[in-house]
């Protein structure tokens, strides 16, 4: 067992030295490292948002909003198909529960009914490897006129992965004109996104970024009710109310059609009005939408349209006269950084879906390097106590234990280095932790030469039958300490993930390091010295 | 010889304590702190943190000296956000505010911090860390965390079966349940904020208890097989005093590991570590004193005339004494 082959000896020192060389740039500055020959490792540890700082934001589809909205759509596209040439009577059409409902009266005719409304399932595009396609909705239509459509669960999955990968596209554009943190925007599981920005102390402007649906619609208005007025009575049909930004009291009424939707802006620029120097936000439309709003604009001189945000009204400034050229200029009160956030949303385009902040987790960029002092301070003395304590219960073997050790800690570094793993605190306390289990394997090896020795072997027998008795109790160990970290893996999130991975990485490490560079080493020594007794 | 004495022995050779006399004292005493901790965790429960129950924790550092933390109660009582708790952490600079979840859905929970920001002003304190969690993830949360532990036991009895039999499985599941149920029982006794980190330590704490277990397992089957005609307490005894050196060597180089956390790791880990120290202590215990001893209760002792054991048995003898010959 003292025996190693050369090539043996080469691949352990390889690589105990390819950790080392890891390890070596997260020493140094980034620009440092850009002018290193390109053969040298150049990674460098990730800080988690809880050693450098930053906001940790987990954001959730509202679902039922999302249904709710969908189904009140499907009502009107029913509304349309039923009334379509020939039309046919229909009754108690509506939204009920989770599904859209109606009754046709004219009982003669439900082939021809469920010709016009099979086309509304709204066909999804399937995944490539899910056979068959998936519908939005299933429609049920029974023999007595009742017709029913129903979200259909498989169509919802479908529907929030859509939505899901549409939203991180959408916010990845919207952070990216931000332009100063490098945040990352990750999708997780089926129905929700987290967006990581480092060194973002206060989020509220990332929140207000990322979490509006930033919906823009023109509407032409009616008129405006006051507050309690639209809680007297219910509005006309074909009439939208929505509330002024400015003043929720006001209430302005108008056609529920929108003249036209943030789709048809090409553009949205930031500026200041020139005669008010008011911050104001400069749009152009798309060809289509212009040539609308030319005919629109033309035939409604002198009627107030409002610009319509989120629900909101933003202004509601009146036609002078027909805007032919495509583009227009909004202004509603704004700061010179909400005109630019207005811009940004209107430029990135709007969320499919309403997003909620279901988790939220901010670090100030002091308490991260409060952090991080303390962990190379509880890093460096739990060091130097294991190694004092193992050189004095151990003496020379425990030495080798300590250079072990250090080789451990650079293989383990080096390879959450290389990984790119994120060192989270909770990881640091995890590469402490496995400092004290590194000795472990040392200490059974030990105790095991110890007792060999005392049953009358030889010392070379002794040294020898230590490790390899000792081995397959270290696996045993080693392995249920293993299957502790996956499960932690499984259970974490951000940093107990991080201190999981550094658990696993260090347990492996320590294998290898406590069993075959120890080994090594005592191999060495005792092909040098020739020890006569066991030191132990 | 002298020259050799020099490192230190802190566990002396061949100690030969009865621990399966010392039944009568232990059985009580571990009996008796699971109830003490059953007690305490279904009266005075666990102290739950943010992760299992929602809600917002801001921790605020005040940059013009000392913070008033009455001051700081005052404008936070008059936002009207329920239950809150302020308390100073750290130094007398930091203070910690506490709001309990919000009573209307996700949104809501937003709403408290962005009221916080408002009042208490940046220029005055500095926001080191706030969190915010809705009630949807803190039930997941407590979800997941749950199936975790299952997991790890049950992996864990699975792993200890297929390399043992399953009476060791059985012992060190009872072992591990009893050291988790104590920590449980420490978490309730000291209120310290029980959180994922929390469960993350008493994962840790299972893992490593185990490790312990195992250790002495490993032993006990060596003995076994080797001397077949030693009475089964006897040979847990034996194999309980050969490991104890490493046995205690290996909790304290860990304990050494953890204090120095607790003492220099920041307040963060500061819990984590508290209840880490306690568990690698009961731990430690609880393999000595009950993993090993309870086996005694189930007929582990191999059928004379086992071919297989016998045979696994001379195999390791002989490949002990050729490599002997080629170590020399």
């Amino acid at each position: 067992m003292l025996h190693f082959p050369r090539w043996q000896v080469v691949l352990i020192l390889g690589v105990v030295f390819l950790g080392f060389l890891a390890v070596i740039p997260n020493f140094f500055s980034k620009d440092t490292l850009t002018n290193w020959p390109s053969f040298l490792p150049k990674s460098q540890m990730v800080l988690g948002l809880d050693l450098q700082g930053g906001a940790y934001l987990l954001y959730e589809v509202d679902k039922a909003d999302y249904t709710a909205k969908r189904l009140t759509e499907l009502v009107t596209d029913v509304r349309k198909a039923m009334l379509d040439n020939p039309r046919i009577g229909y009754t108690g059409l509506g939204v009920q529960g989770d599904g859209v409902q109606l009754r046709v009266r004219d009982l003669d005719r439900m082939a021809d009914v469920r010709k016009r409304l099979e086309a509304l399932k709204n066909p999804l595009d399937a995944s490539l490897l899910s056979a068959g396609s998936v519908s939005e909705f299933d429609l049920s239509i029974s023999d007595d006129g009742l017709v029913r459509f129903t979200y259909s669960p498989a169509g919802l999955t479908q529907r929030m992965r859509q939505i899901i990968q549409q939203s991180v596209e959408v916010i990845d554009r919207r952070i990216n004109e931000l332009g100063t943190t490098e945040p990352s925007i990750q999708r997780q599981g089926d129905d929700r996104i987290l967006v990581e920005a480092p060194g973002v102390g206060d989020p509220s402007r990332l929140k207000a970024l990322v979490g509006q649906t930033a919906q823009m619609t023109f509407h032409l208005v009616q008129g405006t009710i006051t507050a309690d007025q639209a809680a007297a009575a219910i509005p006309k049909p074909g009439v939208a109310r929505f509330p002024f930004q400015d003043n929720p009291s006001l209430i302005y009424e108008v056609d529920e059609t929108p003249l036209m939707t943030g789709e048809d802006l090409t553009d949205a620029q930031a500026a200041f009005d020139q005669q008010t120097t008011e911050p104001v936000v400069n749009f152009r439309l798309s060809t289509g939408g212009a040539r609308k709003f030319g005919d629109v604009t033309a035939k409604n001189v002198g009627r107030p349209f409002a610009i319509v945000l989120d629900n909101q009204v933003i202004s509601a400034p009146v036609i002078r006269q027909p805007i032919l050229g495509g583009s227009g200029q909004i202004s509603g009160n704004f700061t010179v950084q909400t005109a630019n956030d207005l811009a940004i949303l209107l430029r990135a385009g709007s969320l499919p879906a309403k997003l909620t902040i279901v988790e939220e987790r901010t670090v100030g960029a002091s308490l991260g390097a409060d952090s991080i002092r303390a962990g190379i301070a509880a890093s460096i003395v739990a060091t130097v106590f294991i190694a004092i304590f193992m050189v004095v219960c151990y003496g020379l073997l425990g030495a080798f234990a300590d250079l072990a050790l250090v080789a451990n800690n650079f293989l383990m570094i080096g390879i959450l280095t290389t990984l790119g793993a994120t060192l989270t605190l909770p990881g640091i306390a995890g590469i402490v932790l496995t400092m004290g289990m590194a000795v472990d394997a040392n200490v059974l090896i030990y105790e095991r030469m110890r007792e060999e020795s005392h049953a009358g072997r030889s010392t070379l027998a002794a040294l020898d039958t230590g490790f390899r008795k000792a081995f397959a109790t270290i696996i045993d160990s080693h392995l249920t300490a293993l299957i502790a970290a996956i499960a932690l893996f499984e259970l974490g999130s951000g940093p107990i993930r991080g201190f999981a991975v550094t658990l696993a990485i260090g347990i492996i490490c320590t294998l290898f390091t406590s069993y075959l560079v120890t080994r090594l080493i005592v191999s060495f020594w005792v092909a040098w010295a020739r020890p006569k007794v066991v030191p132990l | 010889m002298s020259y050799w004495r020099f490192p230190l022995r802190l566990i002396p050779d061949n100690t030969n304590l009865p621990f399966m006399k010392w039944a009568r004292i232990r059985t009580p005493i571990s009996l008796a702190l699971i109830v003490l901790s059953f007690v305490l965790f279904f009266t005075v429960g666990v102290n739950e943190g943010i992760d299992f129950k929602g809600g917002t924790v801001i921790e605020v550092h005040s940059i013009n000296g000392p913070a008033d933390v009455a001051k700081v109660r005052g404008i936070v009582d008059q936002l009207g956000l329920g239950d809150v708790q302020i308390q100073n952490i750290g130094n007398e600079n930091d203070v910690l505010i506490r709001v309990a979840t919000q009573p209307g859905g996700e949104a809501a929970q937003q709403q408290v911090v962005e009221k916080v920001r408002g009042s208490l002003s940046t220029s005055e304190y500095e926001y080191r860390n706030v969190e915010v969690v809705g009630p949807r993830v803190s039930g997941e949360l407590a979800r997941t965390g749950t199936y975790a532990v299952l997991f790890t036991i049950a992996g864990i009895m699975a792993y200890i079966w297929f390399r043992f039999e399953w009476q060791f499985g059985i012992a060190a599941v009872a072992t591990l349940v009893h050291d988790a149920i104590l920590t449980l029982g420490f978490f309730a006794a000291t209120q310290i904020d029980f959180n994922l980190t929390s469960l993350a330590a008493i994962l840790t704490i299972i893992g490593y208890s185990l490790n312990d277990t195992v250790v002495i397992f490993d032993r006990i089957r060596e003995i076994l097989r080797r001397y077949k005609q030693l009475p089964i307490r006897q040979v847990i005894d034996l194999a309980t005093n050969q490991t104890l050196a490493r046995t205690i060597m290996t909790s304290l180089t860990l304990e050494l590991a953890l204090i120095s956390l607790y003492l220099f790791g920041g307040p963060v880990v500061q819990s984590f570590t508290a209840a880490m120290i306690w568990g690698i202590f009961v731990a430690t215990a609880s393999s000595i004193f009950i993993g090993g001893p309870i086996l005694v209760y189930f007929n582990i002792r191999p059928r004379p005339g086992d071919a297989k054991v016998e045979a696994d048995a001379a195999v390791e003898d002989k490949t002990g004494d050729t490599s002997t010959v080629a170590g020399a």
